[in-house]
């Protein structure tokens, strides 16, 4: 693997092995003290980040440093960018710097294949870290791996995707990911926030893709259902009328998680909006994945590096 | 008096003839033309003669971009492309809003020579489709303005339209319309559809365009005024037309060289290249505008030749400047998607590229037949021929072109305006 710019048309295999390492990654840590291992010792990662986040940008981090690698992160407030420097010149620059591996976020969809292209010509690999409403492929190999955990698989499950589907990275990425896995995916949307034509995206053979506008008549047959961050511009927007009413629509109450079968999951990519798309009970409860995410989102993303910079053959 | 014999020449394609030339006027046509000793022969065998051709829909960035494009180097690759008037829209900076800018344009163009290149006026003061510009001062300038347009912006506001039209009924002038509704293509990057949805391209809808096209037609209609439409480009918007001509709205409208070949599958690598405004539809719309525009109901075919530097195009693609460069592939496009499938024969491409647009724009000594006493401005192209497009080898100093690498069909092998060789075999003769 060269590059891990997106979900969509990614290898089965590939994703099953990156899940698989970040797996016994977990596992080797585990009730460690010191959570270092000395695999990508000497290698160079550089996270680059034009959209404010915290979660993302800290667990590859973490990710980084827990393999040894040396980690450097740009910011675009803190760089050349805020002086008028290109994106090119700065993925052109971080290359010819060291960096084995950039690690991207950027507000245009797009901009991290575009990165990938300009640096065809080294050896630099590239992490789509969220590319503007397009994909964030990490975020679904977590929610993955939490699946995994939470269910023990995907195949034949249903997973409900409730929320700004329309803007959301994590969305598209977890269509294509949990579909290849054999997933019945059904995004939970009122029609404003629904991409044109979603219903008939191309997705994993294996599973399948539907779209509902009701909550409350998905919940009861759901295995996991995924909470979308609702963002304070959509409110203002004209995408629903209100955050009242999207809340009484599409908000996971109580009552509303009340209505998931037993087994069912909660997920929650964050940052959270309590009370407006879930409530603090739902987050808080037992069934809640969401701290399990962030946890396993520091695994999937040493894995990810791992497979990027250390080559497939002897993977864990 | 200089005279010269275009030798074998076909003339929209037809029987070879031969044709004579003496000081800008055709001044015989027939086979086997008796040649004097002290007048040049031309062989001209197998090419097919077409009256030369009008665009339009230029940009030519001067004055503001010279770094992208000039009036003289976009006179040459419309020179080159076949082309002997163009017309040079008014997104300049400044902006041509008034007599000082157009007049400008209009006397660069005369110095250089190769094209006559016409600019276009801006509606309102400064493409802010607030206040109507000093139209009647553009028209009777120097620079003679018949043609009126905020293209790159469309002139939104339905009042402002109206006026607009009714206003240049007076200078027997014209309204170009640039049809966006602007509340529905905020942030807009790509064509509303499955692919751009999926890859998280904020859509610019066909109901934008169409929703426009069909306001301006009955704005037009009710005030008894022309309306010409820029760059269609939605099947939806075809059958608009067909509606408002069928109800004898003065209408017409135009496709560009890009709209009738590529769709938007190109936009799967994010190459900006691929980015214009309007922007690619999908494979259906491209069919159906190839038939619209046999059909007549598109008038014409115009460039929207976009120059952009590499920095505005090799970025990300919110970053980029829609637009491609396309006065020297435009023949060849409308041969590889209109006359090669047999939509149109040279009659027909004679009218789309050379006689309804100097029609529209009102150019009393362009699109004009090819026969005795008429101008000698006339597009010589080698129907048999293929060339590979490489932006860097075109006459453009920027070189976003979408076809790049792509082998096309048909090549313009020289250009004459008013008898005056202006292209030949790829060279611009100034």
């Amino acid at each position: 693997m060269r590059h891990l710019l997106g979900t969509e048309g990614l290898d089965p295999a590939t994703a099953l092995a990156i899940l698989d390492t970040a797996d016994g990654l977990k596992r080797t840590l585990l009730g460690r003290e010191v959570k270092k291992l000395p695999t990508l010792r000497g290698r160079t990662v550089i996270t680059c980040f034009y959209e404010d986040s915290t979660r993302t940008r800290v667990s590859f981090e973490i990710a980084g440093k827990w393999m040894s690698a040396d980690v450097v992160n740009v910011s675009a407030g803190s760089s050349s960018a805020k002086k008028g420097e290109s994106l090119r010149d700065t993925a052109l620059t971080l290359a010819a710097a060291g960096a084995d591996c950039v690690v991207v976020r950027h507000p245009a969809s797009g901009a991290a294949h575009r990165v990938a292209s300009w640096l065809s010509h080294t050896n630099t690999s590239v992490v789509n870290a969220g590319d503007g409403t397009h994909e964030h492929p990490t975020q679904a190999l977590l929610d993955m791996a939490t699946l995994r955990e939470r269910l023990g698989g995907v195949e034949g499950r249903r997973i409900g995707i409730v929320g700004d589907v329309l803007h959301s990275r994590v969305a598209r990425s977890n269509v294509h990911l949990l579909t290849s896995f054999g997933a019945e995916v059904v995004l939970v949307a009122p029609p404003t926030l629904l991409p044109t034509g979603v219903a008939d995206w191309p997705v994993g053979a294996a599973g399948s893709l539907r779209i509902s506008h009701y909550l409350d008549a998905e919940l009861p047959t759901l295995d996991a259902v995924m909470m979308l961050r609702v963002q304070a511009e959509r409110m203002h927007g004209g995408f629903f009328p209100s955050a009242r009413e999207y809340s009484i629509a599409y908000g996971l109450s109580e009552a509303r998680a009340a209505m998931l079968p037993e087994h069912a999951v909660v997920l929650h990519p964050g940052p959270m909006l309590r009370g407006m798309e879930i409530s603090p009970a739902v987050a808080d409860s037992g069934r809640s994945a969401i701290t399990q995410q962030v946890a396993n989102g520091v695994h999937v993303r040493m894995a990810v590096l791992y497979h990027l910079l250390a080559g497939e053959e002897d993977a864990a | 008096m200089s005279t010269v014999v275009i030798r074998g020449a076909r003339p929209y394609g037809e029987d070879a003839v031969d044709i004579e030339v003496t000081d800008g006027v055709i001044t015989g046509i027939g086979s086997d033309l008796e040649v004097g000793t002290d007048v040049e022969v031309v062989d001209a065998t197998g090419l097919v003669a077409l009256p030369g051709f009008v665009d339009l829909h230029t940009h030519l960035r001067e004055p503001g971009r010279e770094d992208t494009e000039t009036i003289e180097t976009g006179s040459r690759a419309a020179a080159l492309g076949g082309y002997t008037a163009v017309f040079a829209m008014a997104n300049t900076d400044p902006v041509a809003d008034n007599a000082v800018v157009v007049e400008h344009v209009w006397r660069r163009g005369q110095e250089i020579g190769l094209v006559d290149v016409h600019p276009v006026g801006a509606v309102t003061v400064g493409l802010e489709g607030e206040k109507l510009a000093e139209l009647g001062t553009m028209a009777r300038s120097a620079a003679r303005v018949r043609l009126f347009s905020d293209d790159g912006l469309c002139v939104a506001d339905p009042l402002i339209m109206r006026r607009a039209l009714e206003y240049t009924k007076a200078l027997d002038a014209v309204i170009a319309q640039h049809a966006e509704e602007p509340r529905l293509t905020v942030g807009a990057q790509a064509h509303e559809g499955d692919l751009a949805a999926r890859l998280g391209l904020a859509g610019w809808p066909a109901v934008a365009e169409e929703a426009i096209v069909a306001r301006d037609c009955l704005l037009a209609k009710h005030v008894g005024a022309r309306l010409h439409v820029c760059h269609v480009s939605t099947e939806g918007t075809a059958d608009v037309l067909r509606w408002a001509k069928a109800r004898g709205t003065r209408v017409s409208a135009e496709v560009t060289p890009h709209h009738l070949l590529l769709d938007d599958e190109r936009l799967s690598t994010y190459d900006p290249v691929n980015k214009v405004n309007p922007p690619l539809r999908t494979a259906p719309d491209a069919k159906a505008l190839r038939q619209a525009l046999a059909d007549g109901t598109v008038d014409c075919v115009a460039t929207d030749h976009a120059p952009h530097a590499s920095q505005d195009k090799d970025c990300e693609w919110s970053a980029a400047r829609p637009g491609m460069l396309g006065l020297q592939t435009a023949l060849s496009i409308v041969v590889a998607t209109m006359v090669e499938p047999g939509l149109l024969d040279w009659r027909g491409v004679a009218r789309v590229m050379s006689e309804r647009p100097a029609e529209i724009a009102g150019l009393p000594d362009q699109g004009r037949p090819i026969a005795v006493g008429e101008p000698a401005t006339i597009t010589l192209v080698d129907p048999a021929a293929r060339w590979t497009v490489r932006g860097a080898e075109l006459a453009s100093i920027a070189a976003n072109t979408p076809y790049e690498g792509m082998e096309l069909p048909g090549a313009v092998v020289a250009t004459y305006l008013r008898g005056r060789l202006t292209a030949r075999d790829g060279k611009a003769t100034a």
